[in-house]
């Protein structure tokens, strides 16, 4: 399976509706896991699985890239760590100053609780956001959700999807693979 | 999946009732939600709570009408039911986080079944505990002055006063379970955008859901951002308590100042939390037939818990009396004293009742495997953290340095009626959350599943907390 030739017959047909990919359904996580991984391990790039549940290995067997988000986090964290510092800084030294029997006005001790809660109040949004903005969710739309029995990804299916746009795609000899993996109600996804 | 060995009796009861399979687990959750047909007793308990509720909101309307002179405050006590109520339902919000964040972290498994309802406790607990400071602020309109904001007045929040650093703990802490709650609620509220029947209903989940499709990629960074938050709420919930008792030993009332608050405060929260979980759980399993997935190992892990901070509160119980004697402050000896033989003795000693002796039946494996029992005694643990709130703040300040501005303190009918209404808003809003979101996290419930278990080794592996951290 080889060759921009092949590549072309995943070109839109300009008449029809575009295909996305071709998707196959299995039973078990483990059954997931391990077509996942021969998948990849037979040269297919732009594969994604679907599971009702976090399936652990998934990451690996996809050879997903480890997320930035705890770097966003922590960004997040010194954001606000930064900001409420700076906050009660301005407000106690320099913009309101209070005289309290001759105690310094920038008294740091004192603005630490506050500095500690806008720390996580930040960072968690960051987690949220994040998470969210990576995920490039809300995503109301989805071609895979065109698939017929895609609603029991959310309830006991386990769903595998090889892209049209996979340079290797080849919609027979990709159905003809998917069959050896033991996956059933192959179908084909419109974009 | 990590199945962690039971930590006493290897014959205990299993934290999933084998025999569910991931449809099982789906169809049974997300049926009580999707049902066409309301349960009776869920209209007889809701129409009950909201009437409670809308009591609540003629009190509130009253109180704005004529102001606090309506409650019982006075000089000397001027906190009175307001900071009872305030400190008694954050600290009860406080087990559901350390549901959701510790035990996560801890990789007690347990927890699954129990977290979603839990969390939901938590912020309703948190929203009447905010009620209580912002309505007896005298003029609540103004309570944005808490905020720091540009104002035309020049003027900020003073930020070395712990009553401004408890708006920030307690808005943080509404705000972090928010979010943490929303999270979890995902990929569930795409269960029920596939499985609702109604067009209204699935637009209406599919909105919560954003598009939520189970993608591999999108699980991963999902279980990291879940990871992070836990890590993240975890310090939080310690700190919210902490900073509420800064509440009291920041000041130099004796009875008030003294280092043991903090953690004394925390176990006291985790102890009454665990007090309400457990008042909540036990009904509504029984009513949905949930004993397959909140099993009497979950009754007895909680009940376990609730034992072990009953020690750690009966601990400052100890110490507080002790330092009172010790310090050879005559106030914080006459303090000590006045609690346990002045005017207000019998509160006294009904909150030894409730939060020392009651506790101890937790030591008998009979009584914390018998519901029942458990919801008795979890109920006189909730009266008896709302009596330690009340002596804390009245007793010391009835009583304080001078004779001469010693005074007697008593809620009134609206005192009553607003911390009565409050209970009634609380069960209402948790009537609506059972109704209409799945009260038991689904896609965590299926990862207990013994088919989740992709890799069948026998040692625990990382668990949820796989490499990325």
């Amino acid at each position: 399976m080889s060759g921009a030739a092949k590549a072309n017959e995943a070109m839109p047909n300009e008449r029809g509706p575009k295909l996305y990919g071709l998707i196959a359904e299995f039973d078990s996580p483990g059954d997931l896991l391990e077509a996942a991984s021969r998948t990849k391990a037979e040269g297919y790039r732009d594969v994604d699985t679907f599971s009702p549940f976090p399936i652990h290995g998934m990451d690996k067997a996809l050879g997903l890239r480890r997320t930035k988000l705890p770097l966003i986090v922590l960004v997040g964290g010194l954001t606000g760590l930064g900001t409420a510092l700076l906050m009660q800084w301005f407000s106690a030294a320099v913009h309101y100053p209070v005289n309290v029997g001759g105690r310094p006005f920038a008294s740091w001790p004192m603005f630490i609780p506050i500095t500690f809660e806008l720390t996580i109040l930040f960072a968690s949004f960051a987690a949220v956001l994040g998470m969210i903005g990576l995920n490039g969710l809300p995503m109301p739309y989805h071609p895979v959700f065109n698939a017929p029995r895609f609603a029991l990804a959310s309830r006991d299916r386990f769903f595998l999807c090889i892209e049209a746009r996979d340079p290797k795609f080849d919609r027979e000899s990709c159905r003809r693979f998917l069959e050896t993996l033991g996956a059933h109600d192959i179908a084909e996804v419109e974009e | 999946m990590s199945r962690l060995p039971p930590i006493d009796d290897p014959r205990s009861t299993e934290i999933l009732e084998p025999g569910h399979t991931f449809a099982s687990v789906t169809d049974k959750i997300s049926a009580i939600v999707l049902a066409k047909r309301t349960p009776r007793f869920w209209w007889v308990g809701f129409l009950f709570a909201f009437s409670v509720t809308l009591w609540l909101f003629a009190a509130i309307g009253y109180l704005l009408l004529k102001g606090i002179g309506i409650w019982g405050v006075d000089v000397p006590i001027g906190w009175g039911f307001a900071i009872v109520n305030f400190v008694w339902w954050i600290g009860i919000g406080h087990a559901g986080t350390l549901i959701s964040a510790i035990l996560l972290l801890l990789h007690q498994e347990w927890r699954t079944s129990i977290n979603r309802f839990a969390e939901a406790m938590t912020l309703f607990a948190v929203a009447q505990a905010g009620l209580f400071p912002l309505l007896h602020l005298g003029r609540p309109w103004l309570a944005y002055w808490l905020i720091p904001y540009p104002n035309t007045m020049a003027l900020w929040p003073q930020f070395r006063s712990p009553l401004v650093w408890d708006v920030f703990a307690v808005s943080t802490y509404a705000t972090v379970s928010l979010l943490f709650w929303y999270v979890g609620l995902i990929p569930d509220l795409a269960t029920l955008r596939d499985r609702a029947k109604r067009k209204f209903f699935q637009i209406l989940y599919g909105m919560g859901a954003l598009g939520w499709r189970g993608s591999a990629a999108h699980w991963h960074r999902y279980e990291v951002a879940y990871l992070l938050l836990a890590g993240l709420a975890t310090p939080l919930v310690v700190s919210v308590h902490t900073v509420v008792s800064f509440d009291f030993t920041i000041g130099i009332i004796p009875g008030w100042h003294a280092t043991i608050f903090p953690p004394y405060f925390v176990a006291g929260a985790i102890f009454d939390g665990f007090a309400m979980v457990l008042t909540l759980a036990i009904p509504l399993r029984a009513v949905y037939g949930l004993e397959g997935f909140i099993t009497l190992r979950h009754l007895q892990n909680m009940a376990k818990i609730m034992l072990a901070t009953g020690l750690i509160v009966a601990y400052g119980y100890m110490i507080e009396a002790f330092m009172g004697w010790y310090s050879g402050n005559v106030f914080e000896k006459y303090t000590v004293w006045n609690r346990i033989t002045g005017p207000y003795r019998h509160y006294y000693w009904a909150l030894i009742a409730c939060n020392i002796l009651t506790p101890q039946l937790l030591w008998f494996k009979r009584i914390r495997s018998t519901p029942w029992i458990l919801w008795c005694i979890a109920m006189v643990v909730n009266a008896g953290m709302w009596l330690e709130r009340f002596v804390i703040v009245v007793t010391s300040l009835h009583r304080d340095f001078l004779p001469s501005s010693w005074g007697m303190y008593a809620g009134t009918f609206w005192d009553w009626s607003t911390f009565i209404g409050t209970i009634g808003f609380f069960i209402a809003l948790i009537f609506l959350f059972i109704r209409f979101l799945p009260m038991i996290s689904i896609f965590e419930m299926r990862t207990l599943v013994p088919e989740a278990d992709v890799h069948g080794e026998p040692q625990p592996d990382p668990g949820r907390i796989e490499g990325e951290v």
